[in-house]
């Protein structure tokens, strides 16, 4: 097998919703303890693509592996070996409603057999500790601000030190100040835990931030991979314009003919 | 156009039948789940007490008003004829076999199963759902089984309750408000009522738990589309719920009555 050494190995990943192609053959290779950025359009496909990668979506076609093992097709049950090796922190954090900070960070545990109270509290206190909002332990979800939520839901998905970790847009909503908070917070983890990261976003600042590598999927496809420095120095004309943010409805005249 | 006449005909019914399938696989899945999973205690017993526990108002309102109105009603029917004091052995005939589990499924779908489906659909939009996945939760074994385990112990007792409240009331009604002469009422009634009976209202209590509690979490469990979605699930799923109710009864009623016949033999 030749991708022994890759923490997450995609080829040819195709994905239909509805009538719409999202994903027209993707092919990526994450190494072991390097965080990979995801850049693209929104509604490009990316969270598609990065729920593919814990089973929470089945591909139309290709191939997926966690550490070598194939995860096309397994069943929801057997997912679950697979996911506590990868963690993923959801766009929206998706904390359960009904429990309380603490309540969220243990479930984890609590769902894994843990039930001693000490051994639980002391590592519900760690992890936040880790996510600088110590003393936040009773409070409820809805009480958080966005940023907080998303550290709640980081420090669940961590608690059981899974390999590697998928953020989903973490610094969407969030001001300047907490997003880079949270940049710091997803650097901090890759080099205390050793973590394999895979940040899918749309802000450029979160990605040349974190990223040790760049991919840019566009139409379903990955159109570019490199480091940050590779990215800058590319000659795409597309990249380009998705880097400085322009649209082409400013660069082509007959978008402005057609208007007036 | 006979085409079509027959794809506008065909396509509910396929998607009829799909539903049924699917409601039936996550039975399947949860019955399965239920036998060779860990059952979650903790979560049972919160189940037992907001489907059991709470549901005991609106289940003795229901009881009592029913037990009262239809005593009175058979009273002034039968009361022309010379029978009023048979108007017990009616009352507690009919509450055990159809008012009883009837009556008592449809305020239990309209508290519960709305309130599970809500429940469950709002933690789908939220990806709240699809966390529990990615924490290696399975959804069923979390947010089901409980669910169905509970219904299933709490649905019989509402209804043997349902059932008592309403023959006590109408037993009150009969001697304080109708003149019936309550050792004649009370003989009647014992006469008439046999444990098959009672067995028989149980039964369908059970049944009936069992339909509400797998239409209301499927119906949870595949909405979309944010607040909107998960209004539709709940309306959906109160009104499939009641429907199923009100059909399989007499489906029911029609089998185990062959297993339980009604009357005095």
């Amino acid at each position: 097998m030749t991708n022994n050494g890759s923490m997450i190995s995609v080829k040819g990943l195709i994905k239909r919703i509805g009538a719409q192609e999202i994903l027209r053959g993707v092919d990526l290779e994450v190494a072991r303890a390097e965080t990979l950025a995801i850049i693209g359009r929104s509604g490009g496909g990316k969270s598609v693509l990065l729920k593919h990668l814990i089973g929470l979506m089945q591909p139309d076609a290709g191939e997926i592996r966690i550490e070598g093992e194939s995860i096309i097709g397994m069943k929801e049950r057997r997912l679950a070996t697979i996911r506590q090796k990868v963690g993923i922190l959801f766009q929206g954090s998706a904390l359960f409603d009904s429990m309380t900070v603490a309540e969220n960070i243990a479930f984890p545990l609590r769902e894994a057999g843990e039930r001693d109270p000490n051994v639980l509290r002391t590592k519900v206190n760690e992890m936040l500790e880790i996510m600088d909002m110590p003393g936040q332990e009773e409070k409820m979800p809805v009480n958080l601000s966005g940023g907080m939520k998303k550290r709640v839901g980081l420090a669940r998905s961590i608690i059981r030190q899974p390999s590697c970790i998928l953020y989903d847009e973490p610094t969407s909503g969030l001001d300047p100040v907490v997003s880079d908070s949270i940049n710091r917070l997803i650097r901090r983890l890759q080099r205390r835990f050793g973590i394999t990261s895979i940040v899918v976003t749309h802000d450029m600042k979160n990605a040349f931030h974190v990223a040790d590598r760049i991919a840019y999927l566009h139409e379903g496809r990955i159109r570019f991979q490199g480091t940050s420095e590779e990215l800058r120095q590319s000659n795409d004309q597309l990249l380009q314009d998705f880097l400085l943010g322009r649209s082409e409805e400013q660069l082509t005249p007959q978008a402005f003919g057609a208007e007036s | 156009m006979l085409v079509r006449f027959f794809s506008a005909l065909g396509r509910p019914l396929v998607r009829f039948v799909q539903y049924l399938g699917e409601v039936v696989v996550l039975a399947a899945d949860t019955f399965n789940s239920l036998f060779t999973h860990r059952l979650r205690w903790k979560l049972f017993l919160n189940q037992v007490v907001e489907i059991g526990l709470l549901s005991q108002l609106v289940v003795v309102i229901t009881g009592g008003f029913t037990g009262a109105v239809f005593s009175a009603q058979t009273y002034f029917q039968f009361h022309k004829i010379g029978m009023g004091s048979a108007t017990g052995a009616v009352v507690s005939v009919a509450l055990m076999r159809e008012l009883g589990p009837v009556l008592t499924a449809l305020m239990v779908t309209g508290r519960v199963g709305a309130a599970m489906s809500a429940e469950i659909g709002t933690m789908k939009v939220t990806e709240q759902i699809d966390a529990l996945r990615a924490l290696a939760v399975y959804p069923t074994d979390y947010l089901v089984v409980p669910r169905a385990l509970a219904m299933m112990v709490s649905m019989p007792l509402l209804v043997a309750e349902c059932i008592a409240v309403g023959i006590g009331v109408g037993y009150l009604v009969a001697i304080s408000l109708l003149e019936i002469n309550g050792t004649y009422y009370m003989a009647n009634m014992v006469r008439w009522t046999r444990s098959r009976d009672i067995i028989m209202g149980l039964s369908k209590a059970f049944c009936f738990g069992i339909l509400i509690v797998f239409i209301s979490c499927h119906k949870g469990l595949t909405a979309r589309e944010g607040a909107v979605g998960v209004g539709r699930a709940t309306t959906e799923a109160v009104v499939n719920a009641s429907l199923a109710v009100l059909v399989s009864n007499f489906f029911l009623t029609m089998t185990l009555n062959i297993i339980y016949p009604a009357g005095y033999q």
